[in-house]
């Protein structure tokens, strides 16, 4: 494959090129999409994170932060923060920073409240905006590529045919040296004796089941059987009867590749090929872990049609249900539910979305970027707000 | 023949609809490249399970060759099998 890139002085290439307006705590969220709205060429993150938490959760925040700004995607950043919040934003400055990104911080505090605030946010925005579309791309090949792995609102025909398709894209991908990351580690519970099984070595094996094992735990804490949350409804008036079968299928989507690695939460690979990243299943969480560790295209597989995308890494969505396929045409970017009735091999369909993610890392719009369905955004915490 | 349902692999005890199916009709079910009949008890929705083998209460629920759960009542051949007489094993802090 070959598609043009963003080179960015760190060396990533990106498949989008926005000014990224960050917003370093809830309590900036209003500003950083004030600015945004009146920038054509930006995009705006907000999240409900950054203040009253204990200090694992705001290191993670000023982590996750740190990370979407160096993110490929974005050309250069604006923080924007309230002035009293828990992130830390000298360290996201700093991180920023040294990828060799432009950034900017503005504190809402500071500069005398929220008209003032966004008036130059604004014009500091334009500049930037005006200097990314000067950026020529350039030819970039598979090793350029980070993919994030998704299944949601997933129902039985993700397990028979768009979790295999996406399966034998992935098993391209790697060979070709690509990287690829799978979260959604609830989503491996019942399914642990496979996946640890194709790990690189023992001891990675090992950090599979530990993290299903933590993920699990966290689960039982709240007393009750995790049916109805996992699987949720949706799920359940699919076919999906357990989470051991949600499982099952949702592995089948980074085919039979080794892992290679375990990394926490939104936490950069740095190895080639399948790695696997502690996150839950929700979407929010999820596409922000996926874009904090660098991905630059996301794969999503869906059964009932779930249209989330995120603002600044291009998501498609692939379905294996052919009512959803129909029904749901502004969502859904390709269907592989031919594979059911042997319309099509899972060769074929993997070919298929392997061209797919060629095209869109090239700058062909995914159904969720042209329908501004793209605000799937936020941070995964595991600690209380207090 | 145009196949109504998947049995995925050899060990499984269930099969997944690929299209709506009724009550009563014989479901032509694809195991790999062979097929087999089954006669439905009720109507199956599209990704809805169903026995292909008699399943005792207490018995395992098997799927991709895995154990995806516990029978938590007899399932009869043909029978829709979902979370009215299946239960998780996982994940359960109310066990």
């Amino acid at each position: 494959m070959k598609f043009s890139g963003y080179l960015r002085p760190d060396g990533q290439v990106g498949t989008r090129n926005y000014v990224g307006i960050i917003s370093t705590v809830v309590c900036a969220n209003e500003v950083a999409r004030a600015i945004s709205d009146k920038v054509n060429g930006s995009v705006a993150f907000s999240h409900q994170q950054g203040c009253c938490q204990t200090t694992p959760d705001l290191d993670r925040v000023t982590r996750i932060l740190s990370g979407l700004g160096r993110n490929p995607n974005l050309a250069s950043v604006l923080l924007v923060g309230l002035g009293c919040e828990g992130t830390k934003m000298p360290e996201v400055r700093e991180a920023v920073i040294a990828s060799g990104k432009k950034v900017e911080t503005l504190m809402i505090q500071e500069e005398g409240g929220a008209a003032r605030t966004i008036a130059k946010g604004v014009l500091i925005a334009q500049a930037m905006a005006i200097e990314a579309s000067s950026m020529i791309p350039v030819e970039c090949g598979p090793g350029h590529i980070v993919l994030g792995l998704k299944c949601g609102s997933s129902d039985t025909t993700s397990g028979l045919a768009s979790n295999p398709a996406l399966g034998m894209a992935v098993e391209r991908f790697v060979k070709e040296d690509a990287v690829v990351i799978m979260g959604e580690v609830t989503e491996i519970i019942g399914a642990e004796h496979i996946f640890a099984a194709r790990a690189r070595d023992k001891e990675t094996g090992k950090k599979i089941l530990d993290l299903v094992e933590r993920m699990e735990n966290r689960a039982k804490t709240a007393g009750a059987d995790m049916r109805g949350g996992q699987p949720t409804p949706g799920n359940i008036a699919g076919g999906l009867t357990t989470i051991e079968e949600k499982s099952l299928g949702a592995i089948a989507k980074s085919g039979n590749a080794v892992v290679e690695a375990v990394y926490e939460y939104g936490e950069r690979p740095c190895v080639k090929g399948l790695v696997l990243m502690d996150s839950p299943g929700r979407e929010p969480e999820l596409l922000t872990g996926l874009a904090a560790a660098g991905c630059n295209v996301i794969a999503f597989t869906t059964g009932r049609g779930a249209p989330q995308g995120f603002p600044f890494v291009p998501v498609i969505k692939i379905t294996g249900n052919e009512k959803t396929w129909n029904h749901l045409q502004d969502h859904m970017d390709l269907s592989v539910h031919e594979v059911m009735d042997g319309g099509e091999t899972l060769g074929q369909a993997g070919e298929r979305i392997y061209e797919a993610v060629e095209k869109v890392a090239s700058g062909t719009r995914t159904k969720a970027e042209i329908s501004g369905y793209v605000q799937a955004m936020d941070i995964y915490v595991t600690g209380p707000v207090i | 023949m145009k196949r109504h349902a998947l049995v995925i692999k050899d060990m499984d005890n269930v099969a997944t609809a690929i299209q709506d199916l009724s009550g009563g009709q014989d479901a032509v079910v694809g195991m790999g490249e062979k097929t087999i009949s089954i006669q439905l008890t009720q109507a199956i929705a599209l990704g809805h399970k169903f026995a292909v083998k008699e399943i005792a209460k207490g018995g395992n629920v098997v799927k991709y060759n895995s154990i995806i759960g516990r029978a938590t009542r007899d399932i009869k051949i043909g029978e829709h099998a979902h979370v009215h007489n299946m239960e998780s094993l996982r994940g359960r802090g109310d066990l």
